[in-house]
């Protein structure tokens, strides 16, 4: 180990789509000294092995698949010659930005930083943490796994597959797998809704009738050395599984698609604080989290459907801690921003107000906490309603976002807190 | 012909084979399984009891407080994780006072130092998370824990690294007196030997009524458990037991060697004595009860559930020694149960006595201990970490982001003396895949690593051998489905 440690203005922690549009708006927004932190041997994160299409229309108004989106940010970023390091696992990082890193290039690594942007993804939950009875045999992987070894290794996982959860990852395997030849017999869901998104119900299950069985769990698994089967019950409104429901599918894959949880290991290292709801960093409206100067952005801070938020985001990200190394940050008057009925894990969680005119805009994004039809999303100053959005289907697969003008904040001034909401009637916007 | 053959290659049987690599002879370890440490050994609660719970008298009593006694210095040689944080056995009404003051006299008796009975206030402070319902407890200062399966790797590697030959997927279906000794059937053809010690676990009472007159009856007794995430600090830093019952130690609450928290186990006896599933009444039985101990308990927090098989001979005690009406060279170690793993050490050495004794062996002239094994990267300071990095650029690569383990590590466990052959193999010697994501990132890195070391195909790569590959073939070369 170097004895002293390297200096940089802005380190980045990963290189997938969050990390790398976090450098390149720090970039641009003439930050020269930035260090990227990739622990994989290549750039572009999970996109690498998401080769569907269906990535970048509303960024760039073109489908891409996840390897050409990817190399969208790679390619800008090699125009702007971001020094961004792969093979690099980040170990440590300090309240006070020390950050300790090593690689099999360069051995062990210590880097002072003005300001570090969190950016290291998310990971899939896995079967352990559900408790689902029965052996432990092989043939179990998360979604995420299976559509590495096949995308990225080349190596079918099984023939014959079940999946337990709906969420995105879920439902494009489903698709992957019957294209390679697999068959898939069924995409079971526990809750009465999918967490996936519909376009992805439509064009990976529907299409290949694959059916959909909400309201449902494995609540079995057998075979001692290769899966053989599972079981699956029908659940109650309590989620507890019904007596007497019992199917049995003969298969030797389950694939689980359970859930996203943002890996925070490092954040907590730094003495970042969580929130419960979303199991990411709480920020301000410029993503800084709890401590100054370092930053959270993309599915660490919390978990998207869409690679096109994740960008935007982590652009904010960057762009404020480039405002943060050059002493242009304000401290004004905080805000909480609160979840209102039906809202879960609102993000940001605070408005840092200036004390000056508002000259940027926020998005809030968050969760629907349930399926809602012909409803309206409502932002709060106190009790004064500020913007109201009727919205046909909000649904917990999709998340929900509310653009928040320079002019909306303005109008939040003198407020205690502001309210996220959803609600059936319809209130006067003032 | 071998000089002395071990059958079964749980914590007992390496521990023997371990002892017997110091004399000059032949020996071999038969296996089942296709790893060592498959049985019991690899899915119990890893306690190192003080002693105070067996019965004054009984081969359990003796062995578990010498084992215990051997066991921190027998860890700090070959470098496995031990640790002594303590333990209390909590009584929840004053019934049972009664009992933590029967086992405070036979801890006595049993010659366990430092025990004492503590009130409930004196729990709660020692233990803030525990149930303020708690009347007295036994606090045990000198309990420990050790990771079960790194002691099995452990024995087993100095035994290999000292000429004792591991035999895996050989399992012994009968056993035969010879002329000059034993013949021992095996799936894999016959290995004479001159003695043998029975260590098969669950197994060890079908081949010891092939030779005895005085049958065993050996039920198998599973244990369900909950293994929580790290947590920094934990929310018990001692074991936490229960009042024992008829059907063992009860549901304990306990930390780890590798900082998780453990709960568990159930005990249900089975019929089949390698059924290690899960059930949804057993898991909730193991809640329920762990709630007693700590109600705050959430399912939050768990990585993963698993079950364990112990060996319970209706006798209640350890069968230990020469096989009893069989001819000479017989010996058996069999029914170790709790605290078995505790006695382990003191069984090895026994046993492993026994055996080269009878057949008046000489102690090895150039026997090296192995070990100890390097400490885990993980574990390691920065310093240490640039200094492993130096002596080996693999230390540069994590694999298992959970756990932070090395590529460096991953393939020393494959090259060990009784290395890894599969993904569960890699997963015990070095913690890679048994953190948070439970090798969701980790294994198709580790699967390559197993074809470059050992010159499979990934396709050929199983979780715990057999049957348990991980993958079906390479993409548009499979079969496709029956339509």
């Amino acid at each position: 180990m170097s004895e002293r440690r390297i200096p940089v203005d802005l380190l980045v922690i990963g290189a997938g789509p969050a990390g790398l549009a976090a450098a390149i708006s720090a970039r641009e927004s003439g930050v020269e000294s930035i260090v990227v932190l990739e622990r994989e041997d290549f750039q572009g994160g999970i996109l690498r092995q998401c080769i569907h299409n269906g990535f970048g229309l509303h960024r760039f108004k073109v489908e891409l698949t996840g390897p050409e989106y990817a190399q969208r940010d790679i390619d800008r970023a090699r125009e702007l010659e971001l020094d961004i390091r792969t093979g690099v696992t980040v170990l440590d990082v300090t309240p006070d930005k020390v950050v300790t890193a090593i690689s099999r290039d360069r051995g062990l690594e210590e880097f002072q930083a003005k300001a570090v942007v969190l950016a290291m993804g998310c990971r899939e939950r896995p079967r352990g943490a559900l408790a689902i009875p029965g052996t432990r045999c092989a043939g179990i992987y998360s979604a995420g796994t299976a559509q590495r070894f096949v995308n990225l290794e080349g190596y079918m996982p099984g023939r014959r597959v079940v999946i337990l959860g709906s969420g995105d990852i879920g439902l494009i395997m489903a698709r992957r797998m019957t294209l390679q030849g697999a068959k898939v017999l069924a995409c079971v869901e526990l809750m009465p809704y999918s967490s996936g998104l519909n376009r992805n119900i439509v064009q990976c299950l529907q299409d290949y009738d694959i059916p959909l069985l909400l309201s449902h769990t494995v609540t079995n698994i057998r075979g001692r050395e290769r899966l053989e089967g599972v079981t699956v019950s029908r659940v109650d409104d309590s989620r507890r599984p019904i007596p007497g429901t019992e199917r049995e599918f003969d298969c030797d894959t389950l694939l689980l698609s359970v859930g996203l949880i943002p890996e925070n290991e490092l954040s907590l290292s730094a003495g970042v604080k969580l929130s419960p709801a979303t199991s990411g960093a709480e920020v301000d409206n410029t993503l800084q989290t709890s401590v100054p100067g370092i930053f959270a952005c993309g599915n660490v801070l919390h978990v998207h459907d869409l690679v096109d938020h994740v960008s935007n985001e982590s652009a904010v990200a960057g762009r404020a801690a480039a405002a943060y190394i050059k002493g242009k940050a304000w401290q004004g008057t905080i805000i909480p921003v609160r979840d209102g009925e039906g809202v879960r894990g609102s993000v940001p969680q605070r408005i840092n107000l200036p004390d000056a005119a508002v000259d940027f805009s926020v998005n809030l994004m968050f969760r629907p906490a349930q399926v809602y039809r012909n409803h309206y999303v409502v932002v709060r100053a106190d009790d004064r309603p500020l913007s109201v959005r009727k919205s046909m289907i909000l649904t917990p697969g999709e998340m929900a976002v509310v653009p928040m003008s320079a002019e909306l904040l303005e109008k939040c001034r003198g407020a205690k807190s502001v309210t996220v909401e959803i609600r059936e009637d319809k209130p006067e916007a003032v | 012909m071998y000089d002395i053959i071990v059958i079964g290659a749980g914590v007992v049987g390496s521990a023997i084979a371990e002892h017997l690599s110091r004399y000059e002879g032949r020996f071999a370890v038969l296996e089942r399984a296709d790893d060592v440490a498959e049985g019991s050994s690899k899915a119990n609660s890893g306690i190192v009891h003080a002693g105070y719970d067996a019965k004054p008298g009984t081969d359990k009593a003796r062995l578990n407080t010498k084992g215990a006694q051997m066991m921190k210095q027998l860890c700090a040689r070959l470098g496995v994780p031990y640790g002594q944080p303590g333990a209390m056995v909590l009584a929840f009404s004053e019934a049972d006072r009664a009992t933590i003051e029967k086992l405070y006299e036979q801890s006595l008796e049993n010659g366990v130092e430092g025990c004492r009975v503590i009130e409930g206030a004196e729990a709660l402070k020692m233990e803030p998370n525990l149930n303020p319902d708690v009347v007295c407890a036994l606090h045990v200062p000198s309990s420990g824990l050790v990771s079960p399966y790194e002691l099995t790797h452990a024995l087993a590697n100095s035994a290999a690294a000292n000429g004792v030959e591991f035999r895996l997927e050989t399992e012994v279906e009968r056993i035969e007196p010879t002329e000059t000794g034993w013949a021992l059937h095996t799936n894999r053809g016959v290995y004479e030997c001159r003695a043998f010690v029975n260590c098969a676990g669950v197994f060890g009472a079908k081949l010891h009524n092939q030779i005895s007159d005085r049958k065993l009856n050996i039920i198998a007794r599973r244990g369900q458990y909950y293994l929580l995430d790290h947590e920094t600090p934990l929310r018990f830093s001692m074991t936490m037991f229960q009042v024992p019952t008829r059907m063992g130690k009860g549901v304990l609450i306990s930390p780890t060697t590798h900082g998780n928290l453990l709960v568990g186990p159930t005990a249900e006896d089975i019929p089949d004595p390698l059924d290690t599933t899960t059930t949804s009444e057993g898991l909730a039985d193991a809640l329920a009860k762990a709630r007693l101990t700590y109600p705050g308990l959430s399912v939050r927090s768990v990585i993963t559930t698993f079950a364990g098989i112990r060996a319970h001979e209706e006798g209640g005690d350890f069968v230990i020694g020469a096989v009893p009406g069989a001819k000479d060279g017989a010996f058996e170690a069999i029914g170790i149960e709790s605290p078995g793993l505790s006695a382990a050490p003191a069984i090895g050495e026994e046993m492993g006595t026994w055996a080269a004794y009878s057949l008046q062996l000489k102690r090895k002239a150039d026997f090296v201990p192995y070990g100890p094994m390097p400490k885990s990267f993980s574990h390691m300071s920065n310093r240490e970490r640039q200094e492993a990095y130096e002596r080996d650029h693999e230390y540069g690569r994590i694999v298992c982001r959970c756990e932070m383990v090395t590529e460096a590590e991953i393939r020393r466990a494959i090259r060990e003396p009784v290395g890894a052959r599969n993904i569960d193999g890699v997963k015990r010697r070095t913690r890679a895949g048994m953190g948070r994501c439970q090798g969701g990132f980790c294994s198709p890195r580790v699967v390559q690593i197993l074809c470059e070391e050992l010159g499979m195909k990934p396709e050929e790569v199983t979780k715990f051998g057999g049957a348990s590959r991980l993958l079906v073939g390479k993409l548009n070369e499979m079969q496709p489905e029956d339509k």
